[in-house]
């Protein structure tokens, strides 16, 4: 069955960018803007997985991280972050958050849908 | 549609680009008129991070190297360890024009903008000290995407090896690793896909099943691998939870089991083959362990994470549902077909209105209701269509920011601008011809307009010149407005140049206004030198043609030691226009509503004649310019009769008026322009045309142009009415 | 003109029409369409010749009286009167001609170049003669004859 991604970015080439790579891979996504958005959708998604961008308007991946792991029924949805930076500081308030893991930007179509894989079992 | 997936990303890309160039140079027009706030700074950021992140997917190396070191230096400023002087501002400014450099350089594929790295050398001055370590900048290596959409082998190429080695891992989760969604059981399964692995797991002897404790990890494994790996291949497999687990690898210890941190192996498994995806257990756990039993769920329940419940999984199956999308991008060509259709539509419905008059119908009430709705969906069709195609003129003035900042600079001058009225929406087409004329009006202004700074202190101003440019909406009209607060025109020297070119003759009486207005005239030029920006052989002329063309006036007003402005008047679409229509020596025109003050009947009593050949109105206390509209156009030689004549009051931006005498005055409607063919040039008071209810052309009048002083007499070759 | 560029040999078809007692051509690829006569409205300022404009399904085309471009007296117009719609480079207009006569077929071979005799208006015009039936055509030199583009200056 296919896997249901949701990925969120303010970047509109971004998240074509994250659908092609996942749909060439057989996987159905869904986008949201920013974190606001992001949580909207979920309201009527459960995705197998999520990818985050950090730095969003409105609500920052940080906080939407932190915000899903709130959410019962996605406690243990893996979630990935999406970002440029590489900074260990930001690994760890991404942890902190409740992140997966990270993939750092601009990322490999390959090593995502990868990753994603072994995320999600 | 079959359309390269890539290439249409990478259109988006470009325009996401334009966005996030728009959001940035708003932001840094905040940031440099009161500083901001931390959201203006993170907005400035995101938008060069954006920028960079999708520059990087395609491999603009020019472009993300730019955008990386841009970036660097503004994430400094977020951070708070640079200050944000004004000197700061007009980097991070010039950065941004670069930038936008960059992206059309990437774009059109041609090469980086020069001057960039002298720019990126002042702006990371700006960080002195707090510079940060230069690793990270190498760190970025844009990888990329060469997009092969095959699907991920397994077999990425091993590293060679030196040795088959053999590695003990001691691997337990803590409660953050089930918290941040990752799965012990996966992990277990990344490191059996490197090599041969033997799986022993832990369990505490007093191990508790119970609901309080269920949150708590209580299981740890030691794995043996055996394979082509190294250590970084099995780093690579924690890398997403060295943080939250106690790891401890180690190579080749023969004696099977004992440097591992953890008690009680009870259970053992084997894994000889790696656990592909369809293998449903990948853990053959002894049967007799305690966790003999479980699946592959079982270290989710120890974490006492919920197993994804079947049902809600096959709701999130469903088929992807894009949120719906606030924007449609719908081709221009698309929206332009639909404009020209309900222009033919507003036609038709006139002659349908026309037929059911002569058809003898006009006092059918049910005909004329329907006929009046008709006109009424007509027209609110037409509304909308028109708003489709409107556009705010922001991203126009973004432009000329730029064009002052260049044009200053080329001058040396100190030019800032202040914009008013961005959101007012004008049509597309308006905006995209107005760019050249407006860009030539700025320059203009900041090369003529405004002094240099040691002139305007000495005049008692600021050293920074300021250039306003405003839009507005006023009365079914928009109205930009380009007003600098120079010196004013040098009325004398315009003056004198006119007459040393020909243009007026020597003892020629000219109001101020006049004399303003021999800067519209072809070949004037009061550049006393030729300085970088002027001199180009481009006057004033050229504007007031292009404004013309778009069914636009300019007018200018000027005074002494404040300012010089120039006002455009442009319709709001170039598609449909509210008019008069009147009857003048046999031909059917039409005045535009918005230029009407008022209808009037001519008494003789009213006309007063002033020289030779020049008749006003005396009209409520006022002197008007009075025309015969069928002699000014060249249809008729002399007035009809001037008794009972009808006379149209028009008014003009710059607030004369004019006195039009008509024949007869049939309707008030609204009317859809259609360009003239412009082999003719532009034609004196002539404006567009229209196509009437009975499918006759009739022109559509501009007054102002009509009644102007430099509108050509009638001459021989003029075309009678035949 | 590209199309005289062809094989000489080549046959070419031309429209053939009246402007008093004289007959014009023009290639026939050129045409548009043969309308009659309608009203036109008269533009202001505009060279004689300029008859004005008529509307042609929406579009404003503007109407050259070809009698006065090649130094004739002026056509009045009535029903019996003719506008042929040229299209030559992207530019559309109506001729203002007495009437259509003729379509001929001509070889290329037969166009004779016109005498070059002073540069009056209307040799200007004229970019090749023949004799069809002992009748002299002469062919029009379309892109002369329609107004010369302005340049828009303000681009």
């Amino acid at each position: 069955m296919s896997l249901n991604i949701l990925a969120v970015d303010d970047s509109r080439t971004m998240r074509d960018m994250v659908r092609l790579a996942l749909a060439a891979a057989g996987m159905t996504v869904t986008t949201a803007d920013d974190g606001v958005h992001g949580l909207e959708v979920l309201e009527g998604m459960e995705p197998d997985a999520i990818i985050s961008d950090i730095n969003m308007p409105r609500l920052d991946g940080f906080g939407f991280i932190r915000a899903v792991r709130e959410i019962d029924r996605m406690r243990a949805t893996p979630i990935l972050v999406l970002t440029t930076e590489s900074a260990p500081e930001l690994r760890a308030r991404a942890r902190d958050a409740g992140a997966t893991g990270w993939i750092v930007k601009p990322f490999d179509p390959h090593k995502l849908v990868k990753t994603i894989q072994m995320v999600t079992g | 549609m079959s359309t390269d997936p890539m290439a249409e990303i990478r259109a988006s890309f470009f325009i996401e680009c334009e966005e996030l160039m728009e959001s940035l140079q708003d932001a840094l027009v905040i940031l440099d008129e009161d500083g901001g706030d931390s959201e203006t700074i993170n907005v400035v950021f995101r938008a060069v991070h954006s920028i960079k992140g999708g520059a990087g997917a395609f491999g603009f190396d020019d472009l993300v190297a730019f955008a990386h070191r841009f970036e660097t230096v503004l994430d400094q400023l977020r951070a708070g360890k640079l200050e944000l002087t004004s000197d700061a501002t007009k980097l991070f400014i010039q950065g941004a024009d670069l930038l936008h450099d960059h992206i059309r350089a990437a774009q059109s594929d041609s090469a980086p903008p020069a001057g960039a790295e002298d720019v990126l050398k002042a702006l990371e001055a700006l960080m002195g000290d707090a510079a940060p370590e230069e690793d990270e900048a190498v760190d970025f290596t844009p990888a990329t995407l060469g997009f092969s959409l095959d699907l991920p082998g397994l077999d990425d190429e091993p590293q060679l090896p030196v040795e088959l080695p053999v590695w003990r891992i001691g691997f337990r989760p803590r409660a953050e690793l089930y918290a941040s969604g990752n799965e012990a059981v996966l992990i277990l399964r990344a490191l059996a896909a490197l090599g041969e692995t033997r799986v022993d797991c832990h369990v505490p002897d007093d191990l508790a099943l119970s609901a309080d404790t269920a949150e708590q990890p209580q299981l740890g494994w030691t794995v043996r691998l055996e394979g082509e790996m190294t250590e970084a291949d099995i780093r690579e497999v924690f890398d997403f939870v060295t943080d939250v687990c106690d790891l401890a690898i180690t190579q080749d210890q023969p004696a099977a089991g004992e440097p591992v941190p953890f008690d009680h192996p009870v259970a053992e498994a084997a894994m000889t083959e790696p656990p592909a995806i369809e293998n449903a257990s990948p853990l053959r756990l002894d049967s007799g362990s305690i966790v003999a039993a479980a699946n592959e769920d079982v270290p989710a329940v120890a974490a006492g994470a919920a197993p994804p419940d079947p049902a809600t999984r096959n709701r999130a199956a469903r088929p992807e549902s894009e949120p719906a999308a606030a924007t449609v991008r719908v081709d221009l060509e698309r929206v332009d077909r639909l404009v020209n259709l309900v222009g033919e539509l507003v036609i038709n419905q006139a002659m349908l209105a026309q037929s059911v008059t002569e058809a003898g119908m006009g006092e059918n009430p049910s005909v004329m209701n329907g006929l009046e709705e008709f006109m009424m969906l007509t027209r609110d069709i037409q509304d909308g269509v028109m708003m489709i195609r409107a556009q705010p003129v922001k991203p126009l003035f973004q432009r000329m920011a730029r064009i002052i900042r260049e044009a200053s600079a080329a001058v040396g001058k100190e030019v800032r601008l202040r914009t008013e009225g961005e959101a007012t929406e004008v049509d597309k087409t308006v905006i995209e011809r107005l760019a050249d004329p407006l860009t030539h009006m700025i320059r203009n202004s900041v090369d003529h307009g405004i002094e240099t700074p040691d002139v305007r202190q000495a005049a008692g101003k600021a050293a920074e010149g300021v250039i306003t440019l405003s839009a507005s909406h006023r009365a079914g009209r928009v109205l930009i407005e380009v007003a600098d607060d120079g010196a004013g025109i040098n009325r004398p020297r315009v003056r004198e140049i006119a007459v040393s070119k020909g243009l007026i003759p020597a003892d020629a009486q000219l109001t101020d206004a006049e004399i303003d207005n021999l800067l519209f005239l072809p070949g004037f030029s009061t550049a006393r030198q030729i300085s970088a920006l002027s001199g180009r052989g481009v006057g004033m002329d050229v504007v007031k043609s292009a404004i013309t063309v778009l069914g636009g006036r300019v007018t200018i007003s000027s005074a002494a030691g404040v300012g010089t402005k120039f006002s455009i008047s442009l319709p709001l679409t170039l598609a449909v226009l509210d008019g008069m229509v009147v009857r003048v020596a046999d031909e059917t025109l039409v005045v535009p509503l918005s230029s009407i003050v008022e209808t009037a009947t001519l008494s003789p009593g009213d006309v007063r004649r002033i020289g030779r050949s020049t008749e006003v109105l005396h009209i409520r206390g006022d002197f008007v310019p009075l025309f015969d509209l069928g002699v000014q156009l060249g249809f008729r030689r002399a007035p009809a009769s001037a008794d009972e004549s009808i006379v149209i009051l028009t008014t003009q931006e710059d607030g004369s008026r004019a006195a039009l005498i008509v024949d007869q005055i049939m309707e008030q409607r609204q009317v859809v322009i259609k360009g003239l063919n412009r082999n003719y040039g532009p034609i004196p008071g002539v404006a567009a045309a229209t196509i009437l209810g009975d499918g006759q052309v009739a022109l559509i009048l501009d007054p102002s142009d009509l009644t102007h002083p430099t509108a050509p007499e009638g001459e021989d070759e003029i075309a009678l009415a035949g | 003109m590209t199309e005289n560029t062809q094989n000489a040999a080549q046959e070419i078809e031309l429209l053939a029409f009246r402007l008093g007692e004289q007959e014009y051509c023009v290639d026939i690829m050129s045409v548009r369409e043969i309308r009659g006569w309608s009203r036109a409205t008269p533009l202001p300022f505009s060279p004689g010749h300029v008859k004005g404009v008529i509307n042609l399904r929406g579009t404003v085309l503007p109407v050259i009286d070809l009698a006065v471009r090649l130094g004739m007296p002026p056509i009045e117009g009535d029903e019996r009167n003719v506008i042929i719609v040229v299209s030559v480079n992207g530019q559309t207009a109506g001729l203002l001609v007495d009437a259509v006569s003729d379509i001929l077929s001509v070889a290329r071979a037969d166009l004779q170049p016109p005498p070059d005799l002073t540069a009056d208006k209307e040799s200007n015009c004229i970019s090749a003669l023949t004799l069809v039936d002992n009748r002299l055509i002469r062919m029009l030199q379309l892109d002369t004859v329609l107004p010369t583009q302005q340049n828009d200056t303000a681009a």
